[in-house]
Formats: structure tokens, sequence, C-alpha cells
């Protein structure tokens, strides 16, 4: 993505490259570009611009492909994180609610 | 079936302006189900998009002159990012409402254009399994759609590549500023009272400007510059708008006159206020992870929490100085 980079290192996209079939629908749904032809198959050209969307995983259909999807927002996590100590919903408002 | 205009009225774009201010914004949708645009036949595409009346109308209107099959999910008037991410935009949904409008002996193929960002919720190859169509992922942008359709369907590297552009980011800052009303009546409130309470009204409101100017910040300043704010991580990028905003608000409301310990403390509260709010744009935007959101966090909210504890600790001690 031009201009834009986020944090390095952080993201749980992992690719199996052994059960990859090379049937390029990774390649079609990455918004950002992560994957690359490599022969018969794909690899994982540029796996800090990922942005965890999961779109890679779900299309796969040989599940060769694992990340961690998930609402990526600040307040959304706080809310999370607060039900799970049953502190109740104290945020001022979720965009996504 | 419901036969749809292609051309865009005035309570469309009013609608959508509301919207975009968080004016009935849950409320803005359509009845899921098969639309026709202009008069297609059993050849023509098969457009898949979501309920949220904004994105619907983008489709039609980019569809103008064309004879097309819309099938219009439930997805509780959510656009399909974040439809697809909560999975309401996904193979279940999709699968139930092809049946439902009996596509299959309507059209004589068995292809689906979906958008690229519906792909978090739909497996394709669950899709086929289960309904006998094929999915194609056309484009991100809905504008993309007409060329795709020209060029017989094929996707261009550009129309795969998500943006992040000055307007796209400007569109999404009012619902941003209306969600934090409250909160700012809250703290604000909290924070007149107490400065009113430990000096005297007018400090109190200079106290609630200088939070509102930092929450602001924030919100706009943060997303619009977003691109030139120096660092990858959202919340430093909200603390130097942050500080930006102390030192403007240090020259013009005289505070060469206030004791070194408000001086202080002001600088430390201000862009903690905004660090958070550009912190909470992550949400937002088209290219942060929820491990990079995760990490930062784990370093930002400790820190602004002790930057205002330390700048609360600092005002109450000036006052004893």
């Amino acid at each position: 993505m031009k201009g834009f980079r986020y944090l390095d290192g952080v993201v749980t996209l992992r690719l199996d490259r052994l059960s990859c079939v090379g049937c390029g629908r990774c390649l079609e749904v990455c918004p950002h570009q992560v994957f690359t032809p490599d022969g018969k198959k794909v690899m994982l050209s540029n796996r800090d611009a990922c942005m965890e969307c999961g779109a890679c995983a779900r299309n796969c259909p040989v599940k060769a492909i694992t990340v961690e999807a998930g609402v990526g927002c600040a307040s959304g996590m706080i809310t999370e994180w607060l039900r799970e100590h049953n502190l109740g919903n104290m945020s001022a408002g979720n965009c996504c609610s | 079936m419901p036969r749809i205009a292609s051309e865009l009225s005035f309570c469309d774009h009013l609608g959508a302006c509301k919207a975009r201010w968080g004016l009935g914004r849950m409320d803005f949708i359509v009845p899921p189900g098969l639309y026709a645009v202009g008069h297609p036949s059993a050849v023509d595409p098969v457009v898949v998009t979501a309920n949220y009346k904004m994105t619907y109308d983008i489709i039609r209107r980019v569809l103008v002159g064309r004879n097309v099959w819309l099938l219009v999910l439930e997805t509780y008037g959510v656009n399909v990012w974040c439809a697809a991410g909560k999975g309401s935009f996904g193979t279940d949904e999709l699968v139930r409402r092809l049946k439902a409008a009996a596509l299959a002996g309507i059209v004589s193929h068995r292809r689906l254009i979906l958008p690229i960002l519906g792909a978090p919720g739909v497996s394709a190859h669950e899709v086929t399994r289960r309904s006998g169509f094929t999915v194609g992922y056309a484009a991100i942008r809905a504008d993309d759609l007409p060329e795709y359709l020209d060029n017989g369907m094929v996707t261009t590297p550009a129309m795969r590549e998500i943006t992040f552009t000055f307007y796209e980011r400007l569109v999404l800052i009012p619902v941003e500023i209306v969600l934090v009303l409250k909160s700012i009546a809250v703290i604000g409130g909290v924070a007149l009272l107490m400065v009113a309470l430990l000096g005297n009204i007018t400090a109190g409101f200079i106290a609630f400007i200088a939070y509102v100017g930092a929450v602001l910040s924030g919100i706009v300043l943060g997303p619009a510059l977003l691109p030139w704010l120096p660092g990858r991580s959202f919340a430093v990028k909200g603390a130097v708008v942050g500080l930006l905003w102390s030192s403007l608000f240090y020259f013009f409301a005289g505070g060469s006159g206030w004791h070194g310990a408000v001086i202080a403390a002001l600088f430390l509260a201000l862009p903690a206020f905004s660090a958070f709010y550009t912190l909470n744009f992550t949400g937002c935007s088209t290219y942060t992870s929820r491990s990079g959101v995760k990490k930062e966090m784990r370093i930002a909210i400790p820190t602004i929490g002790g930057a205002l504890i330390a700048s609360l600790i600092l005002l109450l001690a000036g006052r004893f100085l």
C-alpha cells in the first residue's frame, strides 16, 4: 500500500507452503498484495503489510493459510477486555456496534 | 421482482450525508433480495452487495445504463467490509439468499460477482460446493465495477489495491466526532467542575476548551494528517498533534503567565487525550492489523494513563506549592 506502513513483525499470518496447491485465491482476495506467485505455489512476499482481515485463510480451499483475524480498533478491544474482566461496558461508543 | 433506478435522488444524497453524521445510520437500509438493474436477461451478470443503503446506492449508481442482477444480502445495514468481518456478509447468508431468490432458475450461468472486501466473510469454494455458483472477486471499489464488466471480468492490479486517500479519511471523521460527544460531555464536565472547584470558573472553562481541542485534534487532525505525521504508531501520531494543540493553546490562552506545574500538566494531559483518539482510528484504517493494535495498546494505554495521573498530581501539587 503506497504511503502507509504499520508496525513490522507483529502479524499472525502463516502460510504452509507444503499444503499450498497454487489456486491463486489468496492473490485475488488480499487487499495488500501480501502474496506473490512462486512457481506452482504462492509465497509470503510482503508479510508486514498484512492487516489480518482473514480473507486469504477463509478462501484457501486446503487450509494452507492461518491468521488470527478480528476487529482492530482500540475502543473495541477495550470493550472486549472490560467484558472479559466482568467490568461491564464503559466505552463511549463503538463504530461497529 | 423490484426493478430499481440507477440515478440517485436528492433524498438518497441527503440520507447518505445524514448517515455520515451518525443520524439514522443504523436504519439506513434496503430490504435484502434480488433486484433488477435495467432489463437483465438470463445471461446477464449477478452482482452481490450489502443492504446498507449507502453501499446499495453506490452500486446502483455505477451500474447506470446496464442490465445487471443485484443480489442484496441481509447485513443489517452494515457495509460490506464490516459485515464480512462480523460474518453477516458471509457464506451462509449468500447461499441462503441465492436459494430464497431462486437465482438458479433465473440466470443460465453460474457465476457471482462479489466485492473483494467481502472476502473475509465468504468462502468461495464453500459457496460453490453448497450452491453450484462460482465466486469471482471483482474489485475493491464499486467505481471499478464498470471497467471490470467491460473488460471481460478481469481484475487489474489497481482494482485489487486498497487505498486510504485524504478524502477517504475525511468522510470517516464526522461520525467519529458524533460518537465521542457523550464522553466529551462527561469527562469535560468533570474537568470543568474540578478545576472550577480548585480555582475559579474561568479556569474551569479554559481547561474545558483545552480538553475539547485535544480530543478534536486526535479525532480530526490525526486521521486527516495521518501519512504525514511521524512514526508508524497511531498513538505517537496522535501525541504529535496533541503537542501541536498544546503549544497553540499555550500561546493563545496566555500560558506564559501560568504556574510551571500547570504548564507541565497541560503538555502531559492534552497529548495523552489526542493520542488515545488517534489510536482509536486504527478501527477505521485500511491497513492496521489487530496484532499491531494490540502491541501498540500494551504500551500506549499505560503511558496515556500515566500521563493523565501525573498531570492530575501536578495540578494538585501546583495548588499547594
